[in-house]
């Protein structure tokens, strides 16, 4: 039984499906990190990512555009992370509270919305398939990586884009540098205010992504709740990738990949309870927090509301 | 500043109770009543206007439209409220998505401590909720479901579906249309009404085609329709060409099938209109023939203590097939056979 598991369909399934559940954390769990590095801590994200998902579907139903459909999503993803930059930039409110409070907020909102515009579930053709030439016939690989949906192409190439932003631009030393010393930040002259509110907006808006890459990209449905934890994950993904990009995509994989694997264990009948199998991505990614977040260490800043003390 | 603060604090809690009326906002929040639309107005408003109409309110775990199983229990009451006369006659109010216990809990007090004539608590994971606020309200009736279990209380109605009959019928016809002899199941939670469902299935399509392989994949979620998705396409990767599966969730699963053109087989409401090209049939409950004994048992006076089964044979489950997919006739005549046969008793499905 064990052994069906390593073999050429099976993997490529497994490997295959991971890499389509980690699009939506991606998108996530990267705008999330630009949040934090900045001191900011958004649980809003899964409010975010409903409305976004919401307004995708919806504009796409009715404009048979997709594209304005993602440009809606990061509309709406932006709107609701600059209500969260006011709250907790200018009025400097708890961030956990107000993160909630917007998650709830897009919770309700979202259904509210689908309940009086859409009544009931349906369908839209999302994005299709591309397969990236001659790279997509490489045996195995090109199955995995080079056969799929546009804004999964575009979730990867974010991650290396977010690494390079962080890392080795001026705007990407100014985030980080808010995120750890403010007060060394502002007597230097950067605005810890506005590096804030960009990168809570940026936040929103790729959370408005990651929900709409499931609801016209992967699922091409929409229904309340559809997001179902996913936001949450994301934001546990960012401490799980030590607020690095590459780290972020490393959990996203290895929480998506173990999902994939669950799946196929039950599909092959390997006498695992179902119980067992649905607990694994969760256990395994409580395993390696604990072993690595004791190694790094957090944004000196984070979750701490910033005033000059005058 | 402060004014500001003051006015986002008052924003929060106006998002916080548009929150609630959707879905559930925090353990304490109230639940909100959505008062059902009225289908049409009563015919003759004239004659006995004094009488009171019989009240229900429910509570379901999921949204009323959710092609699934909360949507079998609105879609019921609505057709229980034209046939009694509209809502001058039989009046209705929900709560759904609650799929937190706490708040549904909260809803079924509230509304025993309104007076309404009969609560329906429909979801099994509101049991012991019902065990608890039933004794409190002697004079109010419950009903919950699906399970067969009254706690022994003389105001609460148990209620459930056969399942597996219908699923049975499924597998049957699943097992006469598969070419790769490979079905794939979605599933939430192994047990109760999903597990009936899949183990009935397993036992028609058994029965049909012993050489039939069916793949069972539970998801460990309700809600999970990115991961019923997913666990859609490794069925069919693992070369299933027909699939079912029940609950919520399943939306996912079912677009997926869709793009790959594998067939759809459902349960609990209705699903063609998500995908008519690839729908076979589905089971669906009509729990109003349940619904109609309870409020003549009400109104005679008993409060509960009994529990009811929807099935085939009582036409609380029935077989609806989408009229845009063909069926070949010699699947269809099976089908028939074995809805006939099970209603009459000669086919008997073995569960494990």
């Amino acid at each position: 039984m064990i052994s069906e598991l390593f073999t050429v369909t099976v993997l490529i399934g497994i490997l295959s499906s991971g890499v389509r559940l980690a699009t939506p954390y991606l998108y996530a769990a990267i705008g999330e990190t630009f949040g934090q590095r900045s001191g900011v801590l958004n649980l809003g994200v899964e409010g975010q990512m409903l409305l976004g998902a919401f307004a995708a579907f919806y504009v796409a139903m009715n404009t048979g555009n997709l594209w304005l459909g993602v440009l809606a999503a990061m509309f709406v993803g932006a709107l609701m992370g600059l209500a969260m930059a006011f709250v907790t930039v200018n009025l400097q409110a708890q961030q956990g509270i107000s993160g909630i409070g917007f998650y709830l907020f897009g919770l309700g909102m979202s259904d509210l919305l689908f309940q009086k515009l859409m009544g009931t579930v349906h369908t839209v053709e999302g994005f299709p398939k591309i397969a990236i030439p001659i790279l997509s016939k490489i045996p195995g690989l090109g199955e995995i990586l080079f056969d799929q949906n546009i804004l999964v192409y575009g979730a990867f190439l974010l991650v290396l884009l977010a690494g390079f932003v962080l890392n080795k631009t001026n705007l990407g030393l100014m985030i980080r540098s808010v995120g750890e010393n403010p007060d060394a930040a502002d007597s230097l002259g950067v605005s810890v205010a506005r590096v804030r509110y960009f990168t809570i907006i940026l936040g929103g808006t790729l959370s408005g992504v990651a929900g709409a890459s499931l609801s016209i990209a992967l699922l091409n449905v929409f229904q309340q709740n559809m997001t179902s934890g996913l936001g949450f994950i994301a934001v546990a993904l960012v401490y799980f990738g030590a607020w690095r990009p590459l780290g972020v995509l490393g959990g996203a994989l290895l929480f998506s990949l173990v999902n994939s694997l669950q799946l196929w264990i039950q599909v092959l009948g390997i006498p695992i309870p179902s119980e067992i199998a649905v607990m694994m991505p969760y256990v395994l990614t409580i395993l390696v927090l604990v072993v690595t977040v004791s190694r790094v260490r957090s944004p000196s800043a984070l979750t701490k509301p910033f005033g000059r003390e005058e | 500043m402060k004014k500001i603060a003051s006015m986002i604090t008052l924003l929060m809690l106006v998002a916080l109770a548009v929150s609630a009326c959707g879905t559930p906002a925090q353990p304490t929040a109230a639940p909100v009543a959505t008062e059902a639309p009225a289908t049409e107005a009563p015919a003759a408003a004239t004659e006995a206007p004094a009488a009171t109409p019989f009240r229900v309110a429910v509570v379901m775990p999921s949204a009323i439209n959710d092609l699934a199983f909360s949507q079998s229990m609105y879609d019921a009451l609505i057709r229980v409220q034209t046939e009694m006369g509209g809502p001058d006659k039989f009046d209705f109010v929900y709560s759904d998505n609650m799929f937190v216990v706490d708040d549904a809990a909260a809803a079924i007090r509230d509304y025993a401590s309104q007076g309404f004539d009969l609560i329906i608590a429909h979801g099994s994971q509101y049991g012991s909720s019902l065990q608890e606020i039933a004794p409190d309200f002697p004079k109010t009736s419950f009903a919950w479901g699906t399970t067969v279990d009254t706690f022994g209380e003389p105001n609460i109605f148990a209620y459930e579906a056969a399942s597996q009959e219908g699923g049975y019928v499924n597998g049957v016809m699943a097992a006469s249309l598969t070419k790769s002899d490979v079905i794939g199941v979605v599933g939430p939670i192994e047990t109760g009404d999903a597990k009936l469902y899949v183990d009935g299935f397993k036992a028609g399509v058994a029965a049909t085609n012993p050489n039939v392989t069916v793949n069972v994949n539970y998801i460990g979620s309700f809600s999970d329709v990115a991961l019923a998705s997913e666990a859609a396409t490794t069925h069919i990767s693992a070369g299933a060409d027909v699939l079912t599966g029940t609950a919520q969730m399943v939306v996912g699963a079912i677009g997926k099938a869709k793009d790959s053109n594998v067939l759809w087989f459902g349960t609990q409401s209705n699903q063609t209109s998500l995908a008519p090209s690839i729908v076979v049939a589905n089971q669906v409950y009509h729990w109003e023939g349940v619904l109609k004994q309870m409020i003549s048992k009400i109104q005679a006076g008993t409060l509960g203590g009994e529990s009811f089964t929807i099935n085939l044979q009582n036409g609380g489950e029935v077989m609806e097939f989408n009229p845009d997919y063909a069926i070949p006739a010699d699947v269809k005549a099976l089908a028939d056979t074995t809805i006939k046969g099970i209603s009459d008793g000669t086919i008997t499905i073995t569960l494990p």
